[in-house]
């Protein structure tokens, strides 16, 4: 059989709501980045299987994936730092007792 | 057909792992189980002829991201041992469900224009050419390296100590 877009966006949707599943459930605050990490992942591979199923000359899905790398990488320092001030503050990452700013 | 296989092997092998990334008890497994998932992404963007893209997946995702976040497991270990659910286990499995149901019937029934051309490779000079050059997407790279910028310094002054 041979393979075609559709397995890739299959591939990508599963991971994508795997994912989701995660960051929705989980209360350690890493895994929840972590489960973050795996959607982003599942959307680069979409959108480099449309660049080269779709536009394979011009690679303009790459370019795109690259961009969602470096905002990517951005997301997970900046994201850490908070939970790593976080566990200073209150010796705690669980995500349902930070509760410092709900009123 | 040696291409078919690959994609299979690495599809059950990429969600086998992203199932150990929620379901392992362990935070380090489940860390060590997301760098599988990564590294098998890296492999799938190879099967989809993006070259310089699995490059960058294993450099930036297997070498930095995944540190980053063992690092930042190895700092907060003593305080949550697992990682359990909170109490919207179901809600979310519906709404993830739902959602793949949504995805997966969009996606057989849309008529996809798919060209006709094999891929380009190696990929690593037009995406320069894409990047750099004339009509490319040289704003987006200043705006991402200003960004990248903003991350560094957001980290350091939120990370530090008072």
């Amino acid at each position: 059989m041979d393979i075609g877009l559709e397995h890739y966006l299959i591939l990508s949707a599963v991971l994508f709501c795997i994912g989701l599943y995660g960051a929705l459930t989980k209360r350690n605050a890493v895994i929840i980045l972590m489960c973050i990490e795996l959607m982003l992942n599942a959307v680069n591979i979409s959108l480099v299987a449309f660049s080269s199923y779709i536009v394979p000359l011009l690679l303009t899905g790459q370019v795109f994936a690259i961009f969602v790398m470096v905002v990517a990488a951005a997301e997970v320092a900046v994201g850490l730092a908070i939970i790593l001030a976080i566990y200073r503050g209150l010796t705690d990452i669980d995500a349902s007792n930070i509760n410092l700013m709900k009123w | 057909m040696g291409l078919a296989a690959s994609f299979w092997i690495m599809a059950v092998v990429v969600v086998i792992a992203a199932l150990g990334v929620i379901f392992l008890r362990n935070v380090f497994r489940a860390a060590l189980s997301l760098i599988l998932c990564f590294i098998t992404v890296a492999g799938l963007y190879i099967t989809l002829s993006a070259d310089f893209l699995a490059a960058v997946q294993i450099l930036v995702y297997v070498g930095a991201i995944s540190v980053l976040i063992i690092l930042a497991i190895m700092m907060t270990r003593d305080v949550q041992q697992g990682s359990p659910a909170n109490r919207m286990k179901i809600p979310a499995f519906l709404v993830a469900v739902i959602l793949l149901g949504i995805m997966i019937y969009t996606v057989t029934k849309t008529s996809w224009q798919i060209a006709s051309e094999s891929p380009l490779t190696p990929t690593t000079v037009p995406l320069a050419q894409n990047l750099f050059g004339e009509n490319g997407f040289i704003l987006p790279v200043e705006i991402a390296a200003m960004l990248l910028l903003a991350a560094i310094l957001g980290a350091i002054v939120i990370a530090r100590e008072k």
